[in-house]
């Protein structure tokens, strides 16, 4: 086991001068798109991309299962199975676009909406169902998908992403790392901390911020008074705004952010912009903050149905392809349905396990306490 | 001095030194082992604790941050997951607060959040406690408030070879450790054996035995309470003195078997004694030894105030006379 004096990797000069562009204008913020809400297909000139026809069918698929697997979660809730849900609607592009550009040896730091990324990531989604019903508190091995656990102090997971991309980059590895987080997250001191860590030791760290609109009951507005993308820029590392509902978008431009920290070439801040289409939680009620036609304006931006108009169209999927998709959406449902009613709630001393991983004498004794004082009941009943 | 520790020669050394000697080992021993921030690097900190340690391991291994605590620790915890084990300065007591949600939401957490799947061997040193006349922030003793978090461990040395070789015990945990460092002993000097493990690094010491009563102190007030029982023996009391050493978990094991004997108990911290850690030893040692006790169990610390400016410090902290007058209550039962 040895390290070698690898230090945070150095900017490589590129041919091209990436800002030779002129300055961002905070008035009309730059969208990169590729596929408009009608489904047509459009060119960017800083981001392309070209993907098969089973590339393309496979995003659909993904964006369809989690939007189906978030709906089911959604009604979960409202049997009485789940104590609170995080509903992902509407963010699915986001989502399957910046997950389906990372690498198996890329590592993820999620917040607790970021469904679709483990998706992406392999994480059998009935294992995030777990601490939403309260069986737990994180239901999987981090390690086993490089996709940590859900973080709920928001804004916290930016600092753990940029300081194991520090890590990455000590090791000598070009994997990279991404931290999700969203608008009302941009206005922690932990992730403008983590602009500055990063920055300055120019980790391997892509910030991929969904600005869903609203945090809670309050709006961007609340939370900045420039475009969000644009705040990298005076931490010293290019901010970019994406169209959050176009998946191929989304697809681009975290690729290249990735491959930009893959260089050397340290952070960059994606902003997703896109509409949380649900309520924050299960236990939130737009209404009482946010107008009908707001939600219907976006609804019209929708990132499965534009996806759908141009598979269609190009008659990349045909019906057979949509009627299969259904039939699988279908039996996720079932088979969610099914775990979550085969869930055992954990051993009361479950309480005391892994508080310490070298263990602790207070954690034993109260342990053992707490043992004989259950015990005492069982004799009474005998 | 350096060849000497490293040959394992006892050495006299300043407990700010021993630490450094500490670090030392424990980089040249372990790749994986880092030391951050404020300061940390050219300047050696502002305490010289790590003073020599960036030039012979580089700016890589010993990493001068951003000035932002909550950085700090979050990158730390970042830096752990990915297999590392940082050794996190924090510059002052004072200034561990921007942290602290890192430390108690985050670190603490993060391995029960995780079904035990990862670690989190993260050490934060805490250089803390008063009496160098020092301005606002610079003097206080939040140990209680760490102490307080299940997932986190709280030690404290009193000396140099109880700083050397916590401070190897602490790196070697799986566990997040608090490293609280009496900063007015740092140029105390003690003898250091590299060779020889004073013993686990949670289990109390009995640094004086005594028959009246037994004193409790960690870190800053062992001393205070050595001097406390030499100066009641001259008065014909026979105190014993007990180094806590830690403050999560608590060994009270050592402190029961003590009170057993000597049937009273005075505890003597810097940390206000409101919901302290004598506060905590209260009531564990009265339920253990109710019918061992011939008095109350007593508390010296500090007041519910704010740490007064340094004018006012000498009588502010537990001294020589507080100690021996709560000593004298508790005798007068």
């Amino acid at each position: 086991m040895t390290v070698e004096s690898t230090a945070a990797r150095k900017p490589r000069r590129t041919t091209k001068r990436a800002g030779a562009k002129k300055p961002p204008d905070a008035t009309k913020p730059e969208l990169v798109q590729l596929l408009t809400p009608e489904g047509k297909r459009v060119e960017h000139p800083d981001h392309s991309i070209d993907l098969t026809d089973d590339e393309l069918r496979g995003l659909y698929r993904d964006m369809v299962l989690t939007r189906r697997f978030d709906a089911e979660a959604t009604a979960l809730q409202r049997q009485g199975e789940l104590g609170l849900w995080a509903s992902l609607l509407g963010q699915e592009a986001a989502q399957i676009g910046s997950g389906r550009a990372l690498r198996d040896d890329d590592y993820v730091f999620p917040t607790y909406r970021e469904h679709g990324v483990a998706w992406c990531r392999g994480v059998d989604p009935t294992n995030l169902l777990g601490m939403f019903r309260g069986v737990n508190n994180g239901g999987w091995d981090p390690n086993s998908n490089n996709f940590h656990l859900y973080t709920i102090v928001i804004g916290s997971q930016a600092l753990h992403a940029t300081g194991y991309a520090m890590g990455v980059a000590k090791d000598g590895s070009d994997a990279a790392v991404i931290a999700y987080f969203g608008d009302g997250a941009s206005s922690q001191g932990d992730v403008a901390e983590a602009f500055t860590f990063s920055a300055v030791y120019n980790a391997p760290v892509v910030f991929f911020c969904q600005n869903n609109q609203w945090a809670i009951s309050e709006p961007t507005e609340k939370q900045t008074r420039v475009p969000l993308y644009q705040r990298a820029q005076g931490y010293g590392f290019p901010g970019v705004r994406v169209d959050g509902n176009d998946v191929l978008a989304c697809l681009a431009v975290t690729r290249s952010a990735l491959e930009r920290a893959r260089r050397g070439e340290g952070p960059t801040l994606v902003e997703a912009f896109t509409y949380r289409m649900g309520a924050h939680t299960t236990s939130d009620d737009p209404t009482k903050y946010r107008r009908d036609e707001e939600r219907e304006a976006w609804e019209a931006k929708d990132p499965i149905l534009r996806l759908k108009t141009y598979l269609t169209a190009e008659g990349i999927a045909d019906d057979g392809f949509l009627a299969e998709l259904d039939r699988e959406s279908d039996g996720l449902a079932q088979r969610v349905r099914e775990a979550i009613r085969l869930m055992p709630d954990p051993d009361t001393m479950a309480i005391f396990e892994n508080v310490y991983a070298d263990g602790h004498a207070l954690v034993d004794e109260e342990r053992a306490e707490f043992a004989a004082y259950q015990a005492s009941f069982a004799e009474e009943v005998s | 001095m350096a060849a000497d520790i490293a040959a394992g020669k006892p050495q006299k050394l300043p407990l700010a030194k021993a630490i450094n000697e500490s670090l030392r080992k424990a980089m040249e021993n372990d790749p994986k082992v880092l030391i951050m921030g404020e300061d940390v690097g050219k300047l050696g900190g502002v305490f010289r604790v790590t003073d020599g340690l960036q030039k012979d391991f580089g700016e890589d291994r010993v990493v001068d941050t951003p000035l932002a605590e909550s950085g700090i620790v979050g990158t730390a915890i970042g830096l752990a997951l990915r297999g590392y084990r940082p050794v996190v300065e924090i510059q002052f007591d004072g200034f561990v607060f921007p942290a602290y949600d890192q430390i108690v939401t985050q670190l603490a957490k993060m391995h029960a959040r995780a079904l035990g799947k990862v670690k989190l061997p993260v050490v934060i040193r805490i250089p803390y406690g008063g009496g160098i006349g020092a301005v606002e922030h610079h003097s206080e003793s939040p140990e209680a408030l760490f102490a307080h978090v299940a997932g986190l461990k709280c030690v404290s040395p009193s000396n140099s070879a109880d700083a050397y070789w916590m401070m190897q015990q602490a790196i070697d945990s799986d566990d997040p450790v608090i490293f609280f460092e009496p900063k007015r002993r740092y140029w105390d000097k003690g003898e250091v054996d590299t060779e020889s493990i004073p013993g686990p690094l949670h289990r109390a010491r009995t640094v004086r035995e005594g028959t009246d009563l037994t004193l409790v102190a960690y870190g800053p007030m062992v001393k205070v309470c050595l001097e406390a029982a030499a100066a009641a023996a001259e008065e014909g009391k026979s105190l014993e003195v007990v180094d806590l050493r830690s403050m999560s978990p608590i060994d009270f094991d050592t402190v029961q078997g003590s009170v057993e004997r000597t049937r009273r108990l005075v505890v003597v911290h810097e940390a206000p004694v409101f919901l302290g850690t004598g506060a905590e030893l209260a009531a564990r040692i009265t339920e253990r030894c109710f019918y061992h006790l011939e008095a109350p169990v007593l508390r010296v610390g500090g007041f519910h105030a704010p740490y007064p400016p340094a004018r006012l410090e000498e009588e502010y902290l537990p001294g020589l006379d507080r100690v021996l007058d709560a000593v004298d209550r508790a005798l007068a039962y």
